[in-house]
């Protein structure tokens, strides 16, 4: 079995990347896409921590900790949407919520 | 054939294994001696002599009994969230040393810590697998399909969220003092004493982290006075409602491992681990038992002792006395690593 | 043994990644994508990176999906209804071709990557200590690093504003 090399680690998140796109386009629940969205940015981290360890740097994992901070605060801020939202219309999916009336 | 040191480590790893399984029984039994003594009366003393075999007894009961499950849970949730609430507590006390580095008397060519890994960012591993334990609970309270369950699950969890804010604080003290993120490393800097009689410990420049640690850990194992989640008297019995025999055993054997390993950070964070006067290194063991053995004794008297924190009393505690208790803690331990080079 | 350990947690990432898209029931697409959390974790070892891989188990594991959790347990969501009346939004014709645009990309991501030539990542190197980290993050990065606690403490007020419930109207 060969040793993983750079593409191999890239290539494990392109596919992670693209599972997460298409789950915001073919899901039809708030939570659900929200969650593709930490798909996607975990396969960005990936993507950082791997070229780091080709370069020997250390600036991709603090990139790193940059990106989980910030989709931490994304991640609260989504969720108290969806909290209101569910709120006031009982459902969760994106549809109910197309016209902007609220 | 693998080398001697991996097979030494392999055992270390076992036995560490066998003694929490141990561990948890002892604790049933001084759990209620201990209880009974407080109460002034005798306590489980019919099952072999003085009531040693107890525990035993209560094993046998719990795996004869019926396992029930509520038509309306969900079958996979149900019996996982025990098993992930067991799994949290025994992966939480992998990192955890219990010994000095022993080459077991000459017979390996290298020493090899006692402790089934000792890694070097091991206090962030006890962190993030206690974060895990939550969700033994959190999916015990929602697979149930059933209020009381729902209502403590939820309880329970989010007072474990919120004390392990403190707990992280409280540990990063230890960190900055020490310099170093491995708990093999922070044993090592508390060997010694001052002035010939004080032990170096940390509990001596850390009183305030000692304190907040120790009550964190409380509440995070939901123990009491911490434990309205799972008071008998308030909620039936919490999120482990309606749970049976080898499952409620899991969630109780989580519950005790989960106190030794608590018990066992706090000894080698603050209390210096198995460094102790008038025993040879090698033994140092025995004083790392004998630590841990006083603070669980501590949590069983705590427990007997002190009325039960109502929830609402209980969450404005950790959030807004803890925790500005232990950032305050913090600031003046970087001074003081900062001016005085502690 | 390096090489099977990442084929194996590769695999167990892509594998939950899927599930998580295509469950139907939101508790066990949250459960199944901590699944996948850990696999990341385990690769971020792999990597020579173990600060990493703890902070995303604290992180991600630990505490974002434990918000995920108690939403999707406090709203009682229930499992995904069947497309509303809005045809042109969410009929199968839309769905297909949202579909069709994330394999382009997974396509093309393929191209470009294996135009690469291979790498391989050099042998020997030391794992990142936190020290290092710890270094770089206060002295080089500490203005980002102060814009994220703003950030943080933004969020947390954003959120608690936006989610709690109307405030009684005040009687004239």
């Amino acid at each position: 079995m060969p040793d993983p090399t750079l593409n191999s680690y890239l290539m494990l998140s392109a596919v992670l990347f693209a599972i997460g796109t298409a789950g915001i386009f073919l899901r039809r629940n708030l939570i659900t896409i929200l969650l593709s969205i930490e798909i996607m940015l975990n396969a960005v981290n990936l993507t950082f921590v791997a070229v780091d360890r080709y370069l020997g740097a250390t600036d991709g994992q603090i990139i790193v900790f940059f990106v989980m901070t910030v989709a931490a605060a994304e991640a609260a801020v989504g969720l108290a949407l969806v909290i209101a939202l569910f709120r006031h219309k009982a459902t969760l999916s994106p549809d109910a919520f197309t016209t902007l009336k609220w | 054939m693998p080398s001697p040191e991996t097979l030494a480590q392999l055992g270390v790893i076992g036995f560490t294994f066998f003694m929490l399984l141990n561990s948890a029984a002892v604790l049933v039994y001084m759990e209620r001696k201990v209880a009974a003594f407080v109460q002034q009366r005798y306590g489980p003393y019919l099952v072999g002599p003085r009531g040693l075999l107890q525990p035993l007894a209560d094993i046998i009961k719990l795996m004869f009994k019926e396992e029930l499950r509520p038509k309306a849970a969900d079958p996979l949730l149900f019996y996982a969230a025990p098993i992930l609430s067991a799994i949290a507590a025994f992966a939480a006390f992998s990192v955890v040393p219990f010994g000095a580095d022993t080459d077991f008397f000459g017979l390996l060519d290298r020493k090899i810590p006692l402790a089934p890994a000792d890694v070097n960012v091991g206090l962030l591993v006890i962190f993030a697998v206690t974060s895990m334990g939550v969700y033994g609970i959190v999916l015990a309270g929602w697979s149930s399909n059933s209020k009381y369950s729902l209502l403590g699950g939820l309880r329970s969890s989010a007072q474990m969220i919120s004390y392990e804010i403190s707990y992280g604080l409280s540990f990063a003290t230890v960190i900055m003092l020490a310099g170093s993120l491995s708990l093999g490393d922070i044993v090592d800097q508390q060997a010694g004493t001052w002035f010939g009689f004080l032990p170096k410990w940390y509990l001596f420049l850390q009183p305030v982290g000692f304190l907040i640690f120790l009550i964190a850990g409380v509440a995070e194992t939901n123990r009491a006075p911490f434990d309205f989640p799972e008071a008998e008297q308030e909620l039936v019995a919490g999120y482990h409602t309606e749970y049976s025999s080898m499952s409620f055993a899991l969630f109780f054997l989580a519950e005790y491992v989960n106190m030794v390993t608590v018990s066992a950070v706090a000894t080698d964070l603050f209390l210096g681990g198995w460094h102790g006067p008038w025993l040879p290194e090698y033994l140092g063991w025995i004083w790392f038992l004998a630590k841990v053995g006083f603070l669980l004794f501590f949590y069983i008297w705590m427990r007997w002792t002190l009325p039960r924190y109502r929830y609402d009393q209980l969450m404005e505690f950790g959030w807004k006395w803890l925790l500005p208790i232990a950032v305050i803690n913090l600031l003046v331990t970087a001074f003081a690593v900062a001016w005085w080079g502690f | 043994m390096d090489a099977m350990l990442f084929w194996v947690l590769a695999t167990i990432a892509v594998t939950a990644s899927l599930l998580v898209i295509a469950q139907r029931n939101p508790m066990y697409s949250v459960l199944l994508l901590i699944v996948s959390f850990a696999a990341l974790s385990g690769l971020y070892v792999l990597l020579q990176a173990p600060f990493v891989a703890v902070i995303q188990i604290i992180i991600y594991a630990g505490a974002i999906m434990v918000l995920f959790l108690f939403v999707v347990m406090l709203l009682n969501i229930p499992t995904e209804e069947p497309t509303l009346e809005r045809r042109w939004a969410t009929g199968a014709g839309p769905r297909r071709f949202g579909a069709v645009l994330s394999a382009v990309l997974a396509a093309e991501l393929y191209w470009a990557i294996s135009s690469i030539q291979k790498t391989d990542l050099p042998a020997g190197v030391p794992e990142t200590t936190v020290k290092d980290i710890g270094v770089r993050l206060f002295s080089e990065y500490s203005f980002a690093f102060e814009l994220t606690s703003v950030l943080i403490l933004v969020a947390m007020v954003g959120s608690i504003i936006i989610a709690r419930k109307e405030p009684p109207r005040d009687h004239a």
